[in-house]
């Protein structure tokens, strides 16, 4: 595991996602409420790329008729057959124990912290004043 | 579940070229179609517009659950609506999984459903003059379906004979929500000169007549209603069988598109038990009604069924026939099917040649 520099932080503002290649890796990142996440561009249904998938809420029922919407906007769901995966674990609704999407750590770091190392950060320039997103792989 | 998915798969890229039995192209405007149409069909769409029988004015009865019922990833990056954009759809489908052949099939618009018969006719034509022109010209590797105007016979077999022998032209491609079912004998005439020119009869879930697609009614969701068009297509395929369209015309080849495979077989169990028990009523069946469906006709594999246990599969698709079913993608639709990632059973060599070219070489008789 190495950590990689992918993006500025303000270049995927909070509900915004944007897909990077790290060591031969399709990642879709995510900005979740300021919060940022990477989940394999893989679904592990047919292979659907997630990082298309629309970020929508968990709707629950006890009973039809009723029911309840929670968890807005961190409910990524596959753009082809609508699969429903958390955005923050890669589990999936259907089957969290058994069905997800390859999640990877990522975090904020200050260019500061960035150019000291170790991580490695060829593609972006690096600057000590900016935020950066660091996912690990 | 777990069963179904990729990492339990044997990743298996489709090298041997895969012919696709549903691609769907598009209009990327209405108006694309109206250097096709005369200048009184012209005037006639803009002053009275499309009317299908439909209960729902304005609005299609079919339930979305995707703009454009599509993947979300493949709206062209131009502009458009998915299948509009032939660059596109090259490059998403027919470059990335090696298609060498895809059978198009245009749902966005439809000459059979006119209630206008006359309208429908000439829209049937342009739709044709249109799909040779702008797609067939441009890359050999799309095959066009020849749309007819099925509710007036007379008329469809006219636009057969116009265009038989062209060989951008693969099939006849008729709704299979008519008037009557498709197997009675205002359509008989289309069925003859299909046999006669050698092109099969594809048959698309698509159409409205007025009904259901359930004979229990409308129903309330979508998650009800995608499975219920493989109930129509079963009425489609006993009404075809029973009513003799394939025993009278015995090199008559059809295509059902669309409405998966899985309940093929107990259909010919159930048909074959009751042509031993009523053969009587149906006498020119000389021969059990399975036997007319596994000689005559063949089934896209799309939506592919997915078992809780894939051997499962294998012993449904042994049960069917492996010489009767066609890999179909369904490109650019929600429910697309990947060729490398769909089929989650392992495939003798023989099986995958089958399945991903050779059956669609002889249902439509490809060189």
């Amino acid at each position: 595991m190495s950590k990689h520099v992918v993006a500025l932080a303000r270049e995927i503002p909070p509900g915004n996602r944007k897909l990077v290649t790290v060591r031969g890796r399709p990642i879709a990142i995510f900005n979740i409420k300021g919060e940022f996440y990477g989940l394999l561009n893989r679904c592990p249904h047919q292979g659907g790329p997630m990082c298309e998938g629309v970020l929508t809420g968990l709707i629950q029922s006890d009973d039809p008729g009723t029911y309840q919407y929670s968890r807005a906007g961190e409910i990524l769901r596959c753009p082809w057959h609508g699969w429903e995966f958390d955005v923050k674990t890669g589990q999936s609704w259907c089957d969290p124990e058994k069905v997800t999407v390859r999640n990877y750590p990522v975090e904020v770091a200050p260019g500061q912290r960035v150019v000291q190392g170790p991580y490695v950060a060829e593609k972006i320039p690096v600057t000590l004043e900016e935020q950066y997103v660091v996912v690990e792989v | 579940m777990s069963q179904s998915l990729l990492d339990r798969a044997a990743q298996r890229p489709a090298r041997l070229g895969v012919i696709d039995c549903d691609v769907h192209h598009a209009l990327r405007s209405p108006k694309d179609i109206h250097p096709y149409l005369s200048r009184k069909w012209r005037d006639h769409l803009a002053t009275y517009g499309s009317r299908r029988p439909v209960p729902f004015i304005g609005s299609s009865p079919y339930f979305k659950s995707a703009p454009a019922l599509s993947r979300k990833d493949t709206w062209p990056p131009d502009g458009g609506p998915p299948g509009s954009d032939l660059k596109f759809l090259q490059e998403q489908l027919l470059d990335r999984y090696g298609i060498e052949t895809g059978m198009l099939h245009l749902l966005s618009i439809s000459g059979m459903d006119q209630r206008n018969q006359e309208f429908g006719a000439a829209l049937c034509r342009a739709i044709n003059e249109w799909q040779y022109a702008e797609w067939t010209q441009h890359d050999r590797r799309l095959k066009a379906a020849i749309v007819v105007p099925g509710e007036d016979a007379p008329a469809a077999v006219r636009e057969i004979e116009h265009w038989a022998g062209n060989k951008d032209f693969a099939q006849v491609s008729m709704v299979t929500h008519t008037i009557e079912p498709l197997g009675r004998r205002r359509y008989w005439p289309i069925y003859e000169a299909a046999a006669a020119h050698n092109l099969p009869i594809g048959l698309h879930t698509s159409g409205y007549n007025g009904h259901a697609v359930t004979p229990t009614g409308w129903s309330s969701y979508y998650a009800e209603e995608h499975h219920e068009v493989a109930i129509s297509q079963q009425a489609l395929v006993t009404s075809l069988v029973c009513e003799g369209v394939l025993a009278r015309n015995p090199t008559l080849r059809v295509v059902l598109v669309e409405a998966g495979v899985a309940w093929v077989a107990p259909l010919c169990w159930r048909l074959d038990q009751h042509w031993r028990r009523m053969r009587d009523e149906v006498p020119y069946l000389d021969r059990p009604p399975s036997t007319y469906i596994k000689t005559q006709m063949w089934f896209t594999t799309q939506p592919m069924d997915e078992p809780e246990k894939p051997e499962h599969l294998s012993k449904m698709l042994d049960w069917v026939g492996w010489d009767r079913l066609l890999f179909a993608t369904d490109y650019p639709h929600w429910d697309f099917d990947d060729p490398e990632t769909a089929i989650k059973i392992p495939l003798t060599e023989q099986q995958r040649r089958m399945l991903f070219r050779d059956n669609a070489r002889a249902a439509y008789n490809l060189d």
